[in-house]
């Protein structure tokens, strides 16, 4: 199972910043391994964030992120004390969900 | 006359702006080398991946493991059993309980023997990670060093035992051998060196082994993988061409010793991020 995400979330104004940090080994599908095989393509596929049920980002994601990526957005609303979900699905059909209180 | 001797001079300053210029842009490209590299981790910091290895080792060290199913609650860093708060700072230190002077990796494998009931091989197991293969240890130290962030080193140099892993570390660093005739000392003893970009720390300066020894562990943006102390320790042997530093060997305490011992007084500030 893969290593939980950490995510903050804060509150500024009348919008959110949310900084999540996902443990992940994005493999490209390019590299080869000592005996000259092909690593097989792995990486996260989709992305989704929910704040009280409302999804407030959806991202297809590719080969192109980087290892253990960083993700920072902003949305508007969300107020402190709710709740920010962040949901991944990768290409071998692993998933994670965390969750974070905005402060 | 006069015209021609001004536009002489004028000839002659229009030289020298040149030159000056083109020696500032010499100047100024090697600093904005250096400064590049800092803005880019400080611009990296901020969601330093590091902390997926310390959140993982927290984990590691709270829950219970090995065949004896004890978490690392008893486990005595120096500061008392169980307490992480502050330990990296005065480490290694010399250990009553097993008479050995010890850097924090061989503790926590002495704590996984004697309290977790692990084999001292299979408790040895993967000093390093890499791709597809996690590595325990580097995830406890990630946690137990990001405890320490913000606390002055202050290595003990009290017991005999102390003092002779010093000077044996000391020896160390400056013996050369090997296939290259290399030491430590050949690189890190001397101001402005480097290796392509990268920067090399004068060790055997104060600043050079505070800067240094208080930015490891880090998260390797070009691996992608935390790296420990002991890890830059066994690389800079590769480099080198010496036999491989054995994890736990009292060489390696030793190396360590010195080098945590030569940073002490400054605020320790890991797990960092670097290039």
């Amino acid at each position: 199972m893969a290593d939980p995400m950490r995510i903050r979330a804060t509150a500024a104004g009348d919008s959110t910043e949310v900084k999540v940090l996902m443990s992940h080994e994005m493999e490209t599908g390019q590299r080869k391994d000592a005996q000259g095989k092909v690593v097989p393509a792995w990486f996260i596929q989709s992305v989704t964030a929910t704040c009280n049920g409302r999804t407030v980002l959806s991202a297809q994601w590719g080969t192109a992120v980087a290892k253990n990526p960083f993700l920072a957005f902003r949305f508007k609303g969300g107020a402190k004390g709710e709740r920010v979900q962040i949901t991944w699905a990768d290409n071998r059909g692993d998933t994670r969900t965390d969750e974070a209180v905005i402060s | 006359m006069p015209a021609t001797k001004f536009q002489g001079s004028a000839r002659a300053a229009f030289g020298f702006a040149v030159v000056a210029a083109i020696a500032m842009s010499v100047a100024h490209g090697q600093v904005s080398t250096v400064d590049e590299i800092a803005r880019y981790r400080a611009a990296l910091q901020d969601g330093n991946p590091a902390e997926l290895w310390e959140a993982r080792g927290e984990n590691l060290w709270k829950s219970p493991r090995g065949p004896k199913n004890v978490s690392f609650a008893a486990c005595d860093l120096g500061q008392g059993p169980g307490v992480v708060k502050g330990a990296y700072a005065q480490l290694p230190r010399y250990f009553a309980d097993a008479d050995r002077v010890m850097d924090l990796e061989t503790r926590l494998v002495y704590c996984m023997v004697t309290q977790q009931g692990y084999t001292q091989p299979d408790a040895m197991k993967g000093p390093f990670g890499g791709p597809g293969n996690k590595s325990d240890i580097e995830a406890l130290v990630a946690y137990v060093t990001s405890q320490s962030r913000g606390v002055k080193m202050n290595v003990p140099l009290a017991h005999p035992k102390e003092k002779e892993a010093f000077a044996l570390g000391e020896k160390m660093f400056v013996y050369r051998g090997g296939t290259h005739d290399f030491s430590c000392a050949t690189c890190h003893a001397e101001d402005g060196k480097r290796i392509r970009l990268q920067d090399l720390p004068n060790l055997m300066t104060v600043a050079g082994a505070q800067k240094a020894y208080t930015t490891w562990p880090a998260y390797r943006v070009s691996q992608g993988e935390l790296r420990t102390f002991q890890w830059r320790l066994n690389d800079c042997f590769r480099q080198q061409r010496f036999p491989e530093l054995i994890f736990t060997s009292d060489a390696s305490i030793a190396l360590t010793m010195y080098l945590a011992r030569n940073a002490n007084g400054a605020a320790f500030d890991a797990p960092a991020i670097k290039r």
